[in-house]
């Protein structure tokens, strides 16, 4: 992030509660203009509550929160006017047909009548909706819904688009669809922000990310930066028989600079995979299968928390 | 505040689907209502019961207490399942509380659709109410926002408590030991004067009561002063209670 930048949203210890439970636990970052942003982390570890403190439905409970120099508590409606929201589950209104829903949602901004006429084709042009423009919601698919959603967020031109979640629940024709859209978005200048769970989501969309894990960030960087810094180049998976797994005790030692075991697959963190397989071909251990890839940010978060992101 | 005009447009934008079938029903019912229970019942009735309900025929007195009645009834029911709809259902709340609208704006914005809607249906009952030939003073005009009133007096409450539910089951206790009786009990079908103490008293208490002495006197224009401040105010403090309940609820399922 270059320094000289104001940030466009700036958090300091921001912390969010609910009753005895705590969903964000003082967390700092901020994002610059421009800059997509994400949020990569496990259900639960508090980045739906972080999107929705900036996007001023869910007051912090303490910490610093400014959004466009803004502050939540006490200017929420000029903040939410220069907002555009994609939420974790669609809610577009269902009495309405697909255009209707986008000329309703400017009116909420009170775009004025012709602008919002003009600018809904435009967007419905834009996620490739035209041609269902007088569709009834329910008849969509997910991955329409989704981006009917997309363009709703759009029709106030806002200055940062919030999306949590964007891709989860599509298959993965309808996530590329929406990925290259978002990458259309990005192109044009705007801020993004967004949550997933998905790492290749986060690596193809991210300039910039916080890994966050029960309520805090664990570390923070662009991609390629976090990949670099707690992983290696390269992953050796390796499945074995349950008998030879059992009865390994130390076999693979020296194999590589770390290693991972998961239920159903061992990983060895290496810089050349290629060399660290022969070298297991040489010792003589029997595998089910060997996989040679380059390390992603699931690896990331495995080494930050010890879990796996999807568990 | 404006903002909440934008609630009452997309509840219109919704309805043009639905007018047709709705309108009809807004005339098709008093029809009913005052063919059966007015000319049907009433033709039952002596001359001797006409004094009881203030030297007017049965019919006439009937007219105004079910359109109080019927103010209330379509406000409950507007209040209750689409409102919890919109909450916990499909999130239309929640999609509107991303925007520049604020809880504020939206709880009015809904009252203010629930009391167009009364208008409407104040208005085709009014219209049936003349057709019957029941006699109207220019008081008549006033009888209308008074049963509106009467109609989002009942919304408010419901409508807070509507915010609060995951289902629906809940609403059948309201409607059936609370609506239901009001509407029997209330003064509608005969004067509360009937009943011995102290449920002469309690009937005082009870909101439709309110109602349907204020649409009554209005539109029969026997209505007297000071008692019709009491009816009004009654009506508006309710609906105060029930708003400053909807800001509660509604803030707390949208601003959590």
């Amino acid at each position: 992030m270059p320094s000289e930048q104001i940030p466009v949203i700036q958090a300091r210890a921001l912390t969010k509660r609910f009753e005895k439970f705590t969903a964000v636990d003082a967390i700092d970052f901020a994002v610059s203009p421009g800059e997509t942003f994400g949020f990569l982390g496990p259900n639960g570890a508090g980045k739906t509550s972080t999107m929705r403190m900036i996007g001023c439905t869910s007051p912090a409970t303490s910490g610093e929160l400014r959004v466009m120099g803004m502050d939540p508590e006490t200017q929420a409606r000029q903040i939410k006017a220069r907002l555009g929201v994609v939420p974790q589950q669609d809610n577009l209104d269902i009495e309405l047909t697909v255009r209707e829903n986008l000329l309703m949602y400017a009116r909420y901004f009170d775009v004025p009548r012709a602008t919002a006429v003009k600018r809904t084709e435009e967007l419905l042009q834009f996620v490739q909706l035209s041609e269902r423009a007088g569709s009834q919601v329910e008849t969509l698919s997910g991955g329409l819904k989704r981006r009917l959603t997309i363009a709703r967020a759009l029709v106030n031109e806002p200055d940062i688009v919030l999306l949590d979640e964007p891709t989860t629940g599509l298959d993965p024709q309808a996530r590329h669809v929406i990925w290259e859209r978002l990458y259309q978005l990005k192109r044009r200048g705007a801020t993004l922000l967004l949550t997933t769970h998905y790492m290749d989501e986060a690596e193809q969309l991210c300039d910039r990310l916080v890994v966050m894990d029960k309520a805090k960030i664990v570390a923070e960087g662009s991609p390629r930066d976090l990949i670099e810094r707690f992983s290696t180049r390269e992953v050796l998976e390796l499945r074995l028989r349950e008998d030879v797994r059992s009865s390994m005790n130390g076999v693979l030692d020296g194999l590589a600079t770390r290693m991972e075991t998961l239920p159903d697959r061992i990983l060895l963190y290496t810089h050349d995979g290629e060399q660290a397989l022969e070298e297991v071909h040489s010792r003589g251990i029997p595998l089910e299968s060997a996989l040679v890839r380059r390390s992603t940010l699931e690896d990331v978060f495995l080494r930050l928390t010890g879990r796996s992101l999807t568990e | 505040m404006m903002n909440a005009v934008r609630m009452v447009q997309r509840n219109a934008l919704v309805y043009r689907h639905a007018w047709r079938g709705s309108a009809c029903m807004s005339f098709l019912q008093p029809t009913l209502f005052l063919l059966a229970m007015g000319a049907g019942v009433g033709s039952l009735m002596t001359s001797d019961a006409e004094s009881l309900v203030g030297g007017f025929s049965y019919l006439e007195f009937l007219a105004p207490g079910l359109l109080a009645a019927a103010c209330m009834q379509t406000a409950t029911f507007e209040s209750s399942f689409p409102v919890m709809a919109k909450m916990t259902w499909n999130r239309n709340y929640a999609a509107i509380a991303a925007t520049p609208m604020s809880v504020r704006d939206i709880v009015l914005g809904e009252l203010a659709w629930i009391g167009a809607r009364q208008f409407l249906i104040a208005t085709a009952f009014a219209c049936v109410t003349l057709a019957f030939g029941v006699p109207s003073s220019w008081l008549v005009l006033l009888a209308l926002p008074a049963a509106v009133l009467t109609g989002v007096a009942f919304s408010s409450g419901i409508m807070a408590y509507a915010a609060t539910l995951k289902s629906g089951g809940d609403f059948s206790v309201v409607f059936r030991f609370v609506i239901t009786p009001l509407f029997l009990f209330s003064g509608v079908f005969f004067p509360v004067s009937r009943f011995p103490e102290p449920f002469r008293t309690i009937a005082w208490f009870t909101p439709l009561f309110h109602g349907v002495e204020l649409v009554r006197g209005l539109m029969l224009g026997t209505i007297q002063s000071p008692v019709w401040i009491v009816h009004v105010a009654y009506l508006l403090i309710m609906l105060g209670i029930g708003g400053t309940a909807c800001f509660r609820t509604f803030g707390k399922k949208l601003r959590a």
